[in-house]
């Protein structure tokens, strides 16, 4: 397949950036489109130009590292799939391709795709734990969690950090990042204790960090690469009216 | 030189108790004095880092990704091994143990062993406190599987994904420790020297990967949790960034490479679709508990569709070959049968090398929804790589390059021969021998860094005055040089060739001649052509850019160079092992049918290589091993 790429290119936070437009001459339908880029930028250095940056490690869709929106859909619009997991056989011969980084205020561009997604550790850092210590704790199966809470639970945990969801969000909202990580443990017995003061330090801490509110676009489980469920929004709220009222 | 382990003597059923027992204590008003420095943030370093920042001392963490999240340990899907018994079918620590000691081929440490098999239960305990979803039963108990080289049920498992939720278990104690301000988290940061002063390990050189920076750290101990050097492959199932990197500027400075041979090929990942492929994507061993292993018994069948081949044309070759095992034998096993088939020309799908891994018994047995609830995250990955629905044809998989038993080597307290110098999990290579069974990898990194460390560290800790070296140092300008200098050379070759195009070079001399099978004759030929290429690498690599900016071109060059160095070192290791053992196998070495044959009277020992130069002779250091408490046997799976 032949394809026209137009990348985002930007040489750091204060540069302007630009699309730039770039051939992808030979592209093998088995290929992710990771791989895809690794073919160009390939190619841009034996010119001797500067590759494409982009972030990546995996490659199997669940460290949460790669970051691209492709044709203006954070992940490239592929239900439940991160770039890394994209293909090109979902493209045709001739496709003009729009690749961009993730936008938003509390992404600040490092480089070409590149983005620095430190608010979303902040907002991790400010109580997305339970504090137990090393050590000193009761034995596996002393606390029965019933198979129900147990998979919402795990629902909610499948999230990988990627940040989709705040790109694909006109509002840049961290709600569902956050929801997720509140509701996984507010449900959990282990996890209740501190369900009022976690939900208030990280919902604070997502102001913080220059995130918006949710205002029910759900673009954002659209875009999520694990198909984090919006109810998680729900459940945040409520745990915030719950600790409000305290 | 005979190096000790310093391993507890007397019965080993209390040889960790009484370890701990006579192990130092730092008082808790002088931890905080004490800077430790962390690099990887996987379920080791992530582990080590926040109990170390719990308990007091400060600690400084780095990783090279963009958060601590995302280490590789992310990646593995099955599941953790513990001794618990829940399932009330025979388990104790002691069947953990020897099931490890007989799955690592006898050639790992007896009383690290133990050590691992003893805390495995409580890591779950502590898994739990911290709120990863495992998997549960309808009365609310945590729900077990199997897993390859036991018969017991001791997998503890959350879906496909244990891995992630064990490191998000870290992380989230990581992060507490942020915030309580004991631990400072470094991202995107690339390890590039270990500092070295009067032979004690006192600090690290990094590059800041967002602009070039060459930035120095002092700490009172050094602890690398790095991960595995399997990329050396150049394909295999690591993350990109996974490198030798960091272990080997330890080599460099005097820690010994112990056992790099060591090397797993794990049996079930998706097969190679063209030469562009950047990475192998793993499938969980876990699948191999409802999937049939087989291939056509007649060549002319393996261009059919497989539905077209009857059940009496099928060759289930694990089943036929280890009957009590089954499709459950241990992954080196695993691997080498479904190579053999593949030589035999029976394998399947493009380019023949494959073999199928067939669910539909058990859907019909258990339904596809059962099936779906316990792999399906697994059938969708599957599907989005291959196109392939797995529910209506079977799957097709291939060993690759997985898993580094081998690594740096450590004493019984994890720490190197610098002192001052500790090595956790994967990066180092205590406890898997020459073979790792399924799910111990989450296991050890877990057990390194939330129960070993936090005790054995303070051994050395009270031998040294805190902060007697610290940053201004001249050794830290003098590693700052040395790396800034190595950098400046890659960036002024200026050649023909990228990193990657070289980096597939060295990948293909290693799977061919220093792969799943070697011999005299490959491993010669590897050690003429691994020197000529990286010769050819410092004369004619091409890295675009400058070091002052982000650039992954360099990053890669940076950690090519050091996989060059090594993987002559890894392969003089299996030159000098003239034995199969776990994931070794030497062909001149192995039975009339084809089984691995150990040599216990010659090579019962960890060899540990001591750098002595680029294109010098390593000199080898010998650490006898002793088998007090499992017999050693052959290791049977038929």
């Amino acid at each position: 397949m032949k394809l026209k790429l137009h990348v985002w290119r930007q040489n750091g936070p204060n540069d302007q950036g630009k699309l730039e437009t770039i051939d992808a001459p030979n592209v093998s339908p088995d290929q992710s489109f990771l791989e895809m880029l690794d073919d160009v930028n390939q190619a841009l250095a034996l010119e001797g130009k500067d590759v494409i940056a982009f972030d990546h490690d995996c490659r199997e869709g669940i460290c949460g590292m790669c970051s691209q929106v492709i044709n203006g859909v954070p992940h490239g619009g592929q239900d439940r799939t991160t770039v890394c997991q994209l293909h090109m056989r979902k493209f045709k011969d001739g496709d003009e391709i729009f690749i961009e980084p993730w936008k938003a205020r509390a992404f600040p561009v490092i480089k070409d795709l590149v983005v620095d997604r430190n608010g979303l550790e902040r907002i991790m850092q400010a109580g997305g734990y339970t504090s137990c210590h090393t050590g000193g704790v009761a034995d596996g199966n002393a606390l029965p969690i019933g198979k129900p809470e147990a998979d919402y639970a795990m629902d909610a945990a499948e999230c990988i950090g990627c940040g989709a969801c705040v790109a694909s969000c006109p509002n840049s909202s961290a709600m569902l990042y956050t929801g997720a990580k509140v509701a996984q443990l507010a449900v959990l017995p282990q996890g209740k204790i501190e369900a009022a003061k976690r939900v208030m330090a990280m919902t604070e801490a997502a102001k913080e960090n220059g995130f918006g509110n949710c205002s029910n676009h759900y673009e954002c489980q659209a875009s999520c690469p694990k198909g984090v469920d919006v109810k998680f929004i729900s459940k945040l709220n409520r745990e915030y009216m719950k600790a409000l009222v305290k | 030189m005979i190096l000790d382990g310093k391993c507890p003597t007397g019965p080993i059923e209390t040889s960790w108790d009484r370890h701990r027992f006579e192990s130092k204590l730092v008082n808790p008003a002088n931890k905080r004095k004490y800077k430790v420095l962390c690099v990887g943030t996987g379920l080791a370093g992530g582990a080590a880092a926040a109990s170390l920042g719990e308990l007091g001392y400060q600690v400084e963490a780095f990783c090279y990704q963009d958060s601590a999240r995302r280490a590789h340990s992310i990646a593995a899907q099955g599941g953790i091994n513990a001794a618990k018994n829940y399932p009330n079918d025979g388990d104790s620590v002691y069947r953990l143990f020897y099931d490890t000691i007989k799955g690592g081929d006898f050639r790992a440490r007896e009383a690290d062993v133990w050590r691992l098999a003893q805390v495995s239960n409580n890591i779950i305990d502590q898994c739990v406190a911290q709120g990863v979803p495992f998997a549960r039963d309808y009365a609310g108990y945590l729900d077990n599987r199997s897993f390859g080289g036991a018969q017991v049920s001791r997998t503890f498992y959350a879906r496909g994904q244990t891995g992630q939720q064990l490191l998000l278990g870290a992380y989230s104690a990581l992060s507490r420790q942020v915030k309580a301000g004991t631990v400072k988290l470094f991202e995107r940061r690339e390890m590039l020297d270990l500092v070295v002063v009067d032979g004690v390990a006192r600090g690290i050189t990094c590059r800041n990967m967002v602009n070039g920076e060459i930035e120095s750290y002092w700490g009172d101990a050094v602890i690398l949790a790095t991960g595995g050097y399997v990329n050396v492959f150049y394909l295999s199932t690591n993350a990109m960034g996974c490198s030798v990197t960091a272990a080997w500027k330890a080599a460099r400075k005097g820690a010994y490479m112990a056992n790099p041979c060591y090397t797993q090929i794990h049996p079930t990942c998706i097969p190679q679709h063209g030469d562009q492929q950047s990475k192998l994507t793993l499938m969980s061993e876990s699948l191999r508990n409802d999937g049939r292993c087989w291939v056509p018994k007649k060549a002319e069948d393996c261009e059919k569709p497989a539905a077209d081949i009857a059940d009496e044309d099928r060759d289930y070759y694990l089943e036929r070959k280890y009957p009590s095992f089954g499709n459950l034998a241990p992954r080196d096993i695993a691997s080498r049968a479904a190579k053999e088939q593949c030589d035999d020309s029976r394998g399947v799908g493009p380019g023949k090398r494959g073999v199928y891994l067939d669910f539909a018994d058990s859907i019909n047995r258990l339904s596809e929804d059962t099936i779906r609830e316990r792999y399906g995250n697994l059938f969708e990955m599957y599907e989005k790589i291959t196109d392939e629905n797995a529910y209506k044809q079977p799957m097709r998989i291939y060993p690759a390059p997985h898993y580094s038993m081998g690594g740096l080597w450590v004493d019984y307290n994890c720490m190197s021969n610098v002192p001052g110098l500790f090595v956790l999990g994967e990066a180092n290579f205590s406890v898997h021998g020459a073979n790792r069974l399924g799910a111990s990898a989450l296991m050890q990194g877990l057990a390194d860094g939330y129960f070993v460390i936090p005790y054995t560290i303070a051994n050395y800790l009270v031998t040294v005055k805190p902060g007697e070296v610290k940053g201004d140092h001249e050794a830290f300008k003098q590693s700052a040089d040395e790396v800034k200098a190595n950098i400046d050379k890659l960036l002024s070759i200026n050649g023909t060739k990228t990193p990657s195009e070289f980096h597939r070079e060295l990948g293909k001399i290693m799977w061919e001649n220093v792969g799943m099978a070697r011999s005299d004759a490959s491993l010669n030929e590897a050690l003429k052509l691994i020197p000529a290429l990286r010769e050819e690498f410092w004369k004619n690599v091409k890295v675009v850019g400058t070091n002052e900016q982000f650039n992954q071109e360099l990053e890669n060059a940076c950690r090519l160079a050091d996989f060059f160095e090594f993987a002559e070192i890894l392969t003089k290791d299996a030159l000098n092992r003239e034995e199969s053992c776990g994931g070794h196998f030497r062909t001149e070495h192995q039975t009339d049918d084809g089984e691995a044959t150990r040599n216990d009277e010659d090579f019962c020992y960890v060899a540990a290589w001591e750098f002595k130069g680029v294109g010098v002779e390593p000199e080898l250091h010998k650490e006898p091993l002793k088998f007090d408490n499992v017999k050693l046997a052959v290791r049977s799976y038929k």
